[in-house]
């Protein structure tokens, strides 16, 4: 019955009600939809950048990080490699070789970054060979290396024509190689192809005298939401005598745009969330205070206090599950469909994107706790509106209640 | 034994400029089953002395007791429950509960205490019945007239099985007719339910009908007439 009469009260005035619950609706809506797309476009952004060279994680020598040096490279045998690819969640590991070395051909010499390479894992993780813009790749000829064009523009030399690598190995040994240009990639950054060499990872590690050797070993993941675990098990597998670094180390510029991106969200969810307060808080407080005679009348003939606070609290928690649930609801297949139909982005963001040589969409994210957040977060502000008629009925004497 | 007795009962209310005195050092004796009018002009102190006796404001002076008990002794909730089980309430208005019919209405005071649905229902009825309402148990007071809710009121005062029933001008509202009706219906429970009634009214042919009238002014018995004794 005290269910009823809440329920029942609620109906009272079913225009407000509805503005009411509405407003609940579409702030639960809208805060659902505004994170399922930034949470969606965050994953998105990250996994085509640390796809895009770094991983998700990288195994590396101690120090190695700070100071480049072959002497930092690390040996992680056959092995190894297939003990840490029987960790849950990881996906590919992608080994590496890298070098400054100098470039030259015929009469211009450049330093660049000579990088050792799977073929097969690299192509898998980066889609290197889609950069291929002439030539070859390494699996058709692992002999030869891939210049990125624009240092290959400004060596002047072409495929077919053999490039000269000098520069210093591992424990100082002197490295040199003279290599045929199997193929000319680019990449949308300028850093790097004005700087990039690849090679296959024998075929460095030989040149550099640093056999069976990388500097670093990049970690695919099937979902972002496994790294911490990921990492702890794997730093509990290395033990101490590497580095394991995580794409917010090796990408803080990445981690700074997201965060403020975030921020700004977060700022506008709150924003939402006064509102709706406010709105919830408004027709909670004229609820209550047009009621004022019958609450008195209520408490003289015989009703405790902590009953009508009950069911005044009821009323409020109705009308806010009832927004909030359908707001939930409703926006689930919202983001489904944005899900599998993302939005193009246009205007000023869509260039970032390209430089990362992705598709300038914004992704939506489907994780369920999406909704069950908003919706909680919604709710407990709705209730938070239910504490005015607890107050208003404490304060409240029947007599005083009756003669205004 | 007096079932309500009030022993030099004021109130002075300070919350105006200067102090009002709406009750001054009132004596009384209410016996069981006594139809008791409370009467005098606008302002003489009729509705705080019936907020006194049923415990809704606090005396500054004096004592009420409600079958020799001082109602002063009882903590705010007890007090509640108090009024829940053994007095029964008609106002002058808002006494209904908008949102449920008059059968409801009836059901929702014997809730507050405790009683089971069959029990409830069975009682609603009977004294919907007992009202001239039989036929209205399902309409929502908006669907009622001013008497008939009137009635509701009066079967609601009646379910929780009081010691007695405290009416503050429940005519007031009401055409003579009307006003006369309920008046017959409350002397016919009186009689047939062997139950108190205090209330209070101006109206003249209300006054008529009271088997006791107490009448005040500026807040003090002035004429106390038809008691037995
Ligand atoms: N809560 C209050 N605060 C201040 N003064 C009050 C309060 N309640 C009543 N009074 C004053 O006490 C006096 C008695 O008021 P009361 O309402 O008891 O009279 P009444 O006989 O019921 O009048 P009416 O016939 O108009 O209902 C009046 O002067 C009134 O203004
Ligand atoms: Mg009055």
């Amino acid at each position: 019955m005290y269910l009823s009469l809440s329920w029942r009260n609620l109906w009272r005035n079913k225009k407000r009600t509805i503005i009411a619950a509405t407003s609940v609706f579409l702030a639960v809506l809208v805060a659902v939809v505004m994170r399922s797309m930034q949470n969606g476009s965050y994953a998105y952004m990250i996994r085509s950048s640390v796809k895009f060279y770094t991983g998700y994680l990288q195994v590396q020598g101690k120090g190695y990080w700070e100071n480049r040096s072959l002497d930092r490279s690390i040996v992680i045998d056959e092995k190894q490699q297939k003990e840490i690819l029987q960790i849950p969640h990881i996906t590919s590991i992608v080994p590496r070789l890298e070098a400054f070395s100098l470039v030259s051909f015929e009469k211009v010499t450049k330093v660049a970054q000579i990088t050792g390479i799977d073929p097969e894992a690299e192509n898998n993780m980066t889609d290197l060979k889609k950069r291929l813009v002439q030539g070859n790749y390494l699996t058709d000829m692992p002999g030869g290396v891939l210049i990125a064009q624009g240092l290959a523009n400004m060596l002047k030399i072409g495929i077919g024509d053999s490039v000269v690598l000098y520069g210093q190995g591992y424990h100082g040994v002197i490295a040199a190689a003279r290599l045929p240009v199997a193929g000319i990639v680019k990449f949308p950054i300028a850093k790097m192809n004005n700087a990039m060499v690849f090679l296959t990872l024998t075929n460095a590690q030989n040149t550099f005298s640093a056999y069976g050797r990388i500097t670093s070993l990049a970690i695919m993941l099937d979902n972002i939401k496994n790294q911490a675990h990921v990492y702890n098990s794997l730093s509990s597998m290395l033990g101490g005598q590497y580095t394991l670094m995580t794409w917010q180390e090796m990408m803080p510029d990445l981690v700074q745009g997201i965060e403020l991106d975030n921020a700004s969200g977060l700022i506008m969810l709150i924003i939402l969330y006064i509102v709706i307060a406010f709105g919830i808080f408004g027709t909670v407080m004229m609820m209550t205070t047009e009621r004022a005679k019958e609450f008195g009348v209520l408490v003289s003939v015989g009703m405790q206090k902590t009953r009508l606070i009950w069911v005044t609290t009821l009323e409020t928690a109705f009308l806010a599950f009832l927004g909030a649930i359908s707001g939930a609801v409703f926006s689930l297949p919202v983001i489904t469909y944005f899900h599998y139909h993302p939005i193009p982005i246009t205007g000023n963001a869509a260039p970032v994107f390209e430089l990362l040589g992705v598709k300038p969409i914004f992704y939506f994210s489907t994780d369920p706790w999406l909704l069950i957040n908003q919706a909680i977060v919604v709710l407990l502000i709705a209730l938070a509106t239910a504490l005015y008629p607890i107050f208003f009925i404490k304060q409240l004497q029947p007599v005083q209640a009756m003669r205004s | 034994m007096p079932l309500i007795e009030l022993k030099n009962l004021s109130k002075t209310y300070n919350t105006t400029a200067f102090p009002v005195q709406a009750v001054k050092n009132v004596n009384l004796q209410i016996k069981k089953q006594e139809f008791t009018a409370i009467v005098g002009p606008s302002g003489s102190g009729k509705t705080t002395l019936l907020n006194l006796i049923g415990g809704l404001d606090k005396p500054t002076g004096g004592s009420v007791f409600v079958e020799e008990r001082d109602i002063a002794t009882l903590k705010a909730n007890e007090l509640i429950d108090f009024r829940l089980h053994h007095i029964g309430f008609v106002f002058q208005a808002y006494n209904l509960i908008p949102v449920f019919t008059a059968k409801e209405n009836v059901e929702f005071i014997m809730l507050l205490q405790g009683i089971s649905k069959t029990i409830r229902d069975k009682k609603a009825v009977e004294l919907l019945n007992a009202v001239g309402l039989g036929e209205r148990i399902d309409s929502r007071p908006s669907q009622l007239s001013g008497g008939q809710q009137q009635r509701v009121a009066v079967a609601r005062a009646l379910a929780s099985r009081p010691n007695f029933v405290l009416a503050d001008e429940p005519t007031a509202n009401l055409d003579s007719h009307t006003a006369e009706s309920l008046l017959d219906l409350m002397e016919q429970l009186n009689k047939d339910y062997e139950m108190t009634f205090v209330f209070s009214t101006h109206d003249p042919r209300v006054i008529k009908r009271a088997h006791r009238v107490v009448t005040l002014e500026d807040g003090a018995i002035k004429f106390d007439v038809g008691g037995k004794n």
